[in-house]
């Protein structure tokens, strides 16, 4: 009796990874990507890129938010009332973001240092407020759950991809590992000298930039005609 | 249920002030022992670095250990027993007269020789700025310094912190003839044994460093200049009675 009733819940459940909720993953990494198509949560791209790793912390976590807040907004979905929404996703992500940040100074206090003030930022991320209000308040848990992880991915490939560029060409190194040979520089008799543009905030956007160009022009569906 | 009424409304946010309020103090207390211990280990491996001995967090307690032979509490000329000089707070002792104050002092030893370690703490151009100074056996001269900032602006007040800046301080003079003249930063040009070049477009923050040295030392002036006056059998003879 019990297993029949099952199977009749299931038919009538979506499946986990339809192609629906695969969308919402994928969606936000190309189509609809936050930061160079939304153009949210630019900020902290300019910000914290100058190098891979605080850049990897960041997206990780903003992934953290950002899933894990979307999930609890659209748990409280129909709890939550009309007039207090937005204080209530203001708690919600404030207090997610500030647990992070306990948890940073305590386990990777050099990474918490070079965040400082970032991590608050994230607070004030529009892509985490944007997410939860567009999405999570009229969707369920699961499909709220995939969307805040695929925006984050969205975000953190984004990230990453601006951070790598800046450290290799700012600095030379990846991850802070030296991979350009020292020999190379001009100090040792090479021919080649970092570029200290990289490592200012103008560089991020330049670079965001030539990433939208590339998108774009690969990417027929985001071009407006005009 | 209507979730627009007034009265649950004001529930709602009630409830939910107190559950956050919850859980998040509940994380900072669990958290609050191993942040305190990274504080430590830092303040440790600044310490060092002001003794050119740079080293990992991890290792910093031990290697702290090897080379910090005195942590000492100067008030005046006295030593001040009873205090812990690593859990002073310098913030509130700065407060005080420069000779009232209770002033930690690191004595260390490295390859053979004395180093004598001062902390300092002074203001920036956003925020406090501080960092430890260490003088060799004279109590003149600097052996090394190191600095850090808490909001300074990066490319111009931070970089006191860069090795570029401290690695101006060593071999300078605090004294001149015996008299405490602290290091005097300059807008370019610095020459003599007092004088180090500050950081252009971080004239604020470079005039906060000079202030810092200029208030924080002042406090174990008499203390150092006892030490210097002990005639080399005294100090062998400390040296003795530490060894009974």
């Amino acid at each position: 009796m019990a297993e029949v009733k099952e199977a009749v819940v299931k038919k009538e459940r979506e499946a986990l990874f339809s192609k629906k909720n695969r969308k919402l993953i994928t969606d936000p990494l190309d189509d609809s990507n936050p930061i160079t198509v939304q153009v949210l949560g630019i900020c902290s791209a300019l910000a914290i890129t100058v190098k891979l790793y605080p850049a990897l912390v960041m997206s990780i976590s903003v992934l953290f938010v950002l899933g894990a807040g979307n999930v609890i907004i659209s748990l409280m979905r129909n709890l939550i009332p009309n007039r207090i929404r937005i204080i209530v996703q203001l708690v919600v992500v404030a207090s997610l973001v500030i647990l992070v940040d306990q948890v940073l100074k305590a386990y990777v206090y050099d990474v918490s240092k070079e965040l400082s003030v970032f991590v608050g930022l994230i607070i004030t991320n529009c892509i985490i407020m944007g997410r939860f209000e567009a999405f999570a308040l009229g969707n369920g848990p699961w499909k709220s759950f995939l969307d805040g992880v695929g925006n984050a991915f969205g975000y953190a490939w984004i990230l990453l991809a601006v951070a790598f560029f800046r450290e290799l060409l700012g600095s030379g190194q990846l991850f802070g590992m030296q991979v350009i040979p020292e020999s190379w520089y001009l100090s040792n008799g090479g021919f080649y000298s970092d570029n200290g543009l990289m490592l200012l905030p103008p560089m991020a956007l330049i670079t965001v930039g030539i990433i939208i160009w590339v998108q774009r022009s690969k990417n027929k569906q985001l071009i407006e005609d005009n | 249920m209507d979730v627009n009424k007034n009265s649950y409304t004001f529930t709602f946010a009630a409830i939910m002030v107190i559950v956050v309020a919850a859980i998040l103090s509940f994380a900072a207390t669990s958290l609050k022992d191993r942040q305190d211990n990274n504080v430590r280990l830092e303040k440790m491996q600044n310490i060092l670095s002001s003794i050119n001995v740079e080293v990992e967090r991890d290792a910093a307690e031990g290697v702290y250990s090897e080379y910090i032979k005195q942590e000492i509490v100067v008030n005046n000329s006295q030593v001040q027993s009873g205090v812990k000089a690593f859990d002073i707070e310098l913030k509130k002792e700065l407060t005080k007269a420069p000779l009232e104050r209770n002033a930690p002092l690191y004595v260390a030893e490295k390859d053979g020789k004395t180093y004598y370690i001062l902390p300092l703490r002074g203001k920036g151009l956003w925020g406090p700025i501080w960092g430890y100074i260490s003088l060799e056996e004279d109590v003149s001269t600097i052996y090394g310094a190191t600095f850090d900032h808490k909001s300074e602006t990066p490319g111009l007040g931070a970089e006191i912190k860069t090795e570029v800046f401290t690695s101006l301080f060593p071999d300078k003079q605090v004294l001149d003839n015996g008299d405490f003249v602290g290091i005097s930063v300059m807008k370019g040009n610095a020459a003599g044994p007092h004088q180090v070049n500050g950081i252009s477009g971080g004239t604020i923050t470079s005039v906060g460093v000079q202030d810092m040295i200029l208030d924080c030392m002042q406090s174990y002036i008499p203390y150092l200049k006892d030490i210097k006056t002990a005639s080399v059998e005294q100090v062998e003879e400390n040296k003795l009675v530490s060894i009974d």
